[in-house]
């Protein structure tokens, strides 16, 4: 005879079942059951509450991101569900598996505009990869474990549990199955093998090939299989923004990072490549620019487990609806050695190009001179052996974090990238931070998006978690400056900003924290930062007439890159 | 640059039986700006399995992604893409006039015999005529009625079935206990 608990308390012990640890969430009347239950299971399931639902769906995802574990978020019905529809987009275009729990007013009012109702499943269902209204408690289990077997499966995502409150009260008697077959969905596609061996043939014969690393090769811890992959084949590799840490930074054929603030050696290149492998990426418009000049002599092997991004941005030559994974299992054994030690020098030559005429304004600036973005970010990474977790905000400090911070290991580089969320940076810091305790985390953030969450400050309070946070703070909005410089006559139109004193309000939080005005100052500051596991922040002054540059400009050719606002990049110019 | 031919796609969805799967489906269109011209929504042959079947413009890139992107959702279980000489298909059109009208004209006869249409129910105020068949028939007994005066017109989204041989969804759903099977051998 089954033990008969209510549902609440159903919902609670299915989350344990799931392997979960750790919530983020914020309570409120359609979830109060909920919390009821949740106080008799605080040792075995810690509930972080974050201080604006927003927060905690950034949060879960920093916590997803770093660990792969699914990221679990617990709101009330209305205003508490409605906060955590940018998240969900957002783990959306990223792939985050999440399971995000709202609670929902009675089945009697169901639909009746009651207090605090929103239709919370029409709303999500766009944004979310699947999104479900539990309306009586014997379905909890088997709602939640399907929840859990979807969000983290095949290309994983967020899924909404819309949970009636008479189903939280509702009593059930306690059973848990986990979900491993769904028939309307198979995650784990069989790889085609003639595909790959369509695909080795391509390769083999290749001249020039390159290969596009995506997330897809972290989601599916392909990161040691594809780097034999390269190293057999000798195959250059470039990265998506978030394909970052996939591979090390200083790997031989690592050649940096792709699309609109990506390096030279892989923007010129994509265009003179004749093969180009893309695993667990999705051709977005940032790496692409203009699609009608994209890799003109390329044929492509696009690798993805999501068969809905085959040709939808760039027609493949080759598709192999895969995990990463299991594709480069079958495609290791038939690609041969081959010497392509002059096209990967090629890469290097146009890389060093971007050295002297950017990377090294960015780092190397007069005495006196205001600090720019990448001084800073590098010299954290440096400060933290390159073993840190960045978390970036969405703007300049994002791409600025991409490019100079490196990586040595996996699941270090967490940002927003497809909704490109400001206000992402602070919360998801958190989250990874939670996830994992042993790592330092560094949030690299503007001062524009560090206000649009600024309010999680009380969650560092008051879990004392020790994430290191780095302001960029040129007193402006940043990317949209740069913008407004490069193509909008200079025009500022509402990016100067009037910063409040971020040390007395970090103060007001109990968290340590300093201005750095002066780059004489940088070097201690950060060693003050990172000397214990405690939260920091470092305000630090920037240069506002600091631009990311190398830049592709929206709609441009992939290989039409300026190097400064008055210089675009003539590559004929190297070989001559 | 050129844009790619536009023309009428008929587009069937078999997916499990669950509220919201029509909107689930209808915001991809929505997304893309593509107005759905009909729609209908029934069981299918399949016990539990439901059938959408709807009805748009544009062109075939388009529509390769949004069928796709259909079959994506977890709830969905196959999507397909026709033209409509890959369909045999029907839509019914009930036409309500005034008898005493139809009765005038002396068309009773004409519609009955050259459209091929039915009539439902007969009362001394209206007439209720059916019509089954292609969407030009449909608008052919339409224009012919409007000279005797129509009280209402209706008609309904396409039904469609496909003229392969092979049936997709039920190789598929085979395809699905095997790997079922697999998975359930392998715990």
């Amino acid at each position: 005879m089954n033990e008969r608990i209510c549902g609440a308390e159903a919902l609670v012990r299915s989350l344990l079942e799931e392997g979960t640890d750790t919530v983020f969430g914020y309570p409120g009347g359609a979830i109060l059951t909920v919390y009821d239950k949740l106080y008799d299971y605080t040792d075995r399931l810690h509930h972080i509450l974050v201080r604006h639902e927003q927060g905690a769906v950034h949060a879960a995802q920093g916590y997803a991101r770093v660990s792969g574990r699914t990221g679990v978020v617990i709101v009330t019905s209305g205003p508490g569900a409605a906060n955590v529809i940018t998240g969900l987009s957002d783990a959306m275009a990223d792939s985050t598996p999440l399971v995000v729990i709202t609670g929902q007013v009675g089945r009697q009012y169901l639909g009746s505009d009651a207090f605090q109702e929103t239709d919370v499943v029409g709303i999500t269902q766009p944004i979310t990869k699947w999104a479900h209204q539990v309306r009586h408690a014997d379905d909890i289990p088997a709602a939640v474990a399907r929840a859990f077997y979807i969000a983290s499966t095949g290309r994983p995502g967020p899924v909404v549990l819309d949970i009636a409150k008479d189903a939280q009260v509702g009593m059930v008697d306690w059973h848990y199955e986990p979900v491993n077959f769904i028939r309307s969905y198979n995650p784990r596609p069989t790889v085609d093998r003639e595909a790959v061996a369509e695909a080795a043939r391509l390769i083999n014969a290749a001249e020039r090939p390159l290969l596009l690393v995506g997330q897809g090769v972290t989601i599916s811890g392909a990161g040691q299989k594809l780097r034999e992959f390269v190293e057999k084949a000798s195959i250059p590799v470039g990265s998506t923004l978030l394909g970052l840490s996939a591979l090390p930074s200083d790997h031989r054929l690592m050649k940096g990072m792709l699309g609109m603030h990506g390096n030279l050696g892989l923007n010129i290149n994509t265009n003179k490549a004749d093969v180009i492998v893309a695993v667990g990426m999705r051709f977005d418009d940032r790496v692409t620019g203009n699609t009608a000049a994209y890799a003109p002599s390329a044929k492509i092997v696009h690798i993805d487990i999501d068969p809905s991004e085959f040709d939808k941005t760039v027609p493949s030559t080759v598709a192999i609806n895969a995990d990463a994974s299991d594709a480069l299992d079958c495609l290791l054994p038939l690609v041969k050695p081959a010497d392509r030690s002059q096209w990967i020098e090629s890469f290097d030559r146009h890389n060093r190009v971007e050295l002297d005429e950017v990377v090294a304004r960015e780092l190397i600036r007069p005495q006196g001179s205001k600090m720019t973005m990448g001084e800073v970010i590098s010299k954290v990474s440096q400060a933290t052996a390159h073993k840190a977790v960045a978390v970036t905000d969405v703007g300049q400090n994002q791409m600025m974090s991409a490019r100079y911070f490196k990586f040595t290991q996996p699941r270090s580089f967490i940002s927003s990238g497809g909704l490109g969320t400001m206000g992402f940076g602070l919360p998801a810091a958190i989250g990874a931070k939670i996830a994992a305790p042993d790592r330092t985390v560094c949030l690299f953030c503007g001062d524009g998006g560090f206000q649009m969450t600024i309010q999680e400050l009380g969650t560092i309070m008051e879990y004392g978690v020790g994430v290191k946070m780095v302001i960029l703070n040129n007193n402006f909005l940043g990317n949209v400056r740069q913008w407004q410089n490069l193509f909008y006559h200079r025009r500022f139109s509402q990016t100067p900003m009037l910063n409040p004193d971020f040390i007395k309000i970090s103060q007001a939080y109990g968290i340590a924290a300093e201005d750095v005005d002066d780059r004489a100052d940088l070097d201690a500051a950060i060693a003050r930062m990172l000397a214990d596991d405690r939260p920091y922040l470092l305000n630090v002054q920037i240069d506002e007439t600091d631009m990311v540059f190398p830049m592709t400009p929206a709609g441009q050719a992939v290989d039409h890159v300026m190097l400064s606002p008055d210089c675009l990049y003539n590559p004929e110019s190297l070989q001559s | 640059m050129t844009h790619p031919q536009r023309q009428l796609f008929t587009v069937t969805v078999y997916s499990e039986n669950c509220v919201g799967l029509l909107n689930q489906v209808s915001v991809i269109f929505t997304r893309r700006c593509l107005n759905i011209e009909d729609v209908s929504a029934s069981a299918s042959s399949v016990p539990d399995i439901h059938k959408l079947t709807l009805t748009t413009w544009a062109d075939r890139p388009t529509m390769e992604k949004v069928v796709r992107q259909i079959e994506k959702r977890v709830d969905v279980i196959k999507a397909f893409l026709y033209t409509d000489e890959d369909i045999v298909y029907q839509e019914v059109a009930l036409y309500k006039v005034p008898t005493s009208s139809l009765l005038e004209a002396s068309r009773v006869e004409d519609i009955v015999r050259h459209h091929g249409a039915r009539i439902l129910e007969m009362t001394p105020d209206y007439t209720v005529i059916e019509k089954s068949g292609h969407p030009w028939e449909t608008e052919a007994l339409l224009n012919r009625l409007r000279s005797v005066d129509i009280r209402q017109f209706v008609r309904s989204g396409r039904v469609a079935v496909t003229k392969s041989p092979i049936e997709y969804v039920d190789i598929y759903l085979k395809e699905q206990l095997d790997r079922q099977k697999r998975i359930q051998d392998n715990d």
